[in-house]
């Protein structure tokens, strides 16, 4: 027994350390949130994906899921408030043999950032994009957002929200992405492989993240603590690979439907540059 | 371990085994690792650390098999997991 108190005593060094700023842990998010589930996967995936360190950059926007770039040992970016995608572009563009990754949140993506992102997957511009749904404005205070399933109550709707969420994987399968996953933070191995693929896919990939919010959404809704939120993941979600996007609606207490849902292959922004590049100064393409 | 009937590869599956470290202060007791630990090893502490949360603390260490869910799991970047010296060892009845 008195073995079990030892480990404490000698300096201890998490594995995935040496893809963290550790000099800025603890983070800021709350306890229970799962934005740094998330983010450890991502740091799981990022290994596992074998891509060079010095080649990936990560992009992030405004909000609690945008401070992940700050707390990332890789080149990374924390931009203006919905300009994760612009910025990613010109990068991407920029200098080709990078991988850019945005890690943001919903709030960042599709509110603020709602053009550039169905843009961004219109063009099929190569980058993968990992966006962390918590259903609101989390880091302002809890107000409604784009994302907010209708009739839950946040801070701006007390009484309920009168608006019909997005459903974002048929969002960005409608505007053209070439992968497209959702998972919540409860499928930890699952979601490590998703990003997996999502990062050596070549094109527009996006994988969408449930997280729980336990000091604003689950607060106002009466959802319980993190803990009680990852509990009803795994009641709630039902794993179906290839699901039509369409039906993959989130209500408020309701089933969530995870998986893999679009994975085909389509040529990028970048593919097609060449080819007119070729064209223009007189090649064969 | 306790099986209703044997398994035919008994003798030759070794069960790994593993050592859960916590790194208390960074724990913001949110219980996810006490929660999904498939064999159970964690439970939360008595004492606090210096946020007034209640860090994990492996009270079953021999179960573990050094699966890493908790590392994965935890948000905080405050558990993990190694092989134990022992490196390996056969599951026991």
């Amino acid at each position: 027994m008195s073995q079990v108190e030892k480990p404490t005593v000698i300096p201890l060094k998490h594995p995935r350390e040496s893809l963290l700023r550790e000099e800025r842990l603890p983070h800021i998010w709350c306890s229970g949130c799962g934005i740094g589930t998330a983010l450890n996967c991502f740091i799981g995936a990022l290994e596992k994906s074998g891509l060079p360190w010095d080649k990936v950059a990560i992009v992030s926007g405004i909000g609690c899921a945008g401070r992940a770039a700050g707390y990332i040992k890789l080149d990374s970016f924390h931009t203006t408030h919905g300009r994760a995608i612009p910025f990613a572009t010109g990068l991407r563009l920029a200098n080709p043999e990078l991988k850019v990754v945005i890690f943001s949140g919903d709030g960042d993506l599709i509110a603020i950032g709602g053009n550039h992102f169905i843009h961004a997957a219109r063009r099929n511009i190569d980058m993968t994009v990992i966006c962390v749904n918590n259903f609101n404005y989390g880091m302002t205070g809890g107000q409604v957002g784009p994302t907010t399933p209708a009739m839950a109550k946040t801070t701006t709707s007390p009484y309920g929200n009168s608006e019909h969420p997005f459903n974002l994987p048929y969002l960005a399968a409608a505007s053209g992405a070439v992968y497209v996953a959702r998972w919540t933070t409860l499928h930890v191995r699952r979601l490590e492989r998703s990003l997996t693929e999502a990062l050596l896919k070549e094109g527009f990939s996006f994988v969408e993240v449930i997280s729980p919010c336990p000091t604003y959404f689950d607060r106002m809704n009466r959802l319980g603590e993190g803990l009680d939120m990852m509990k009803s993941y795994q009641e709630s979600s039902e794993i179906v690979h290839g699901f039509d996007p369409r039906k993959a609606d989130i209500d408020l207490r309701g089933k969530i439907i995870v998986g893999k849902f679009i994975d085909i292959e389509k040529p990028t922004y970048l593919d097609f540059q060449k080819e007119i590049q070729a064209r223009v100064e007189g090649e064969p393409s | 371990m306790k099986y209703w009937r044997k398994p035919l590869d008994v003798e030759r599956i070794k069960v790994p085994r593993g050592r859960v470290y916590v790194i208390e202060e960074r724990c913001k007791g949110c219980n996810f690792c006490i929660e999904f630990c498939p064999v159970g090893v964690l439970a939360a502490s008595e004492g606090f650390n210096a946020k007034g949360y209640h860090p994990p603390y492996p009270q079953n260490e021999e179960a573990c098999t050094n699966c890493g869910l908790c590392e994965v799991i935890c948000p905080e970047f405050a558990i993990y997991s190694l092989p134990r010296d022992g490196k390996e060892e056969e599951p026991h009845e």
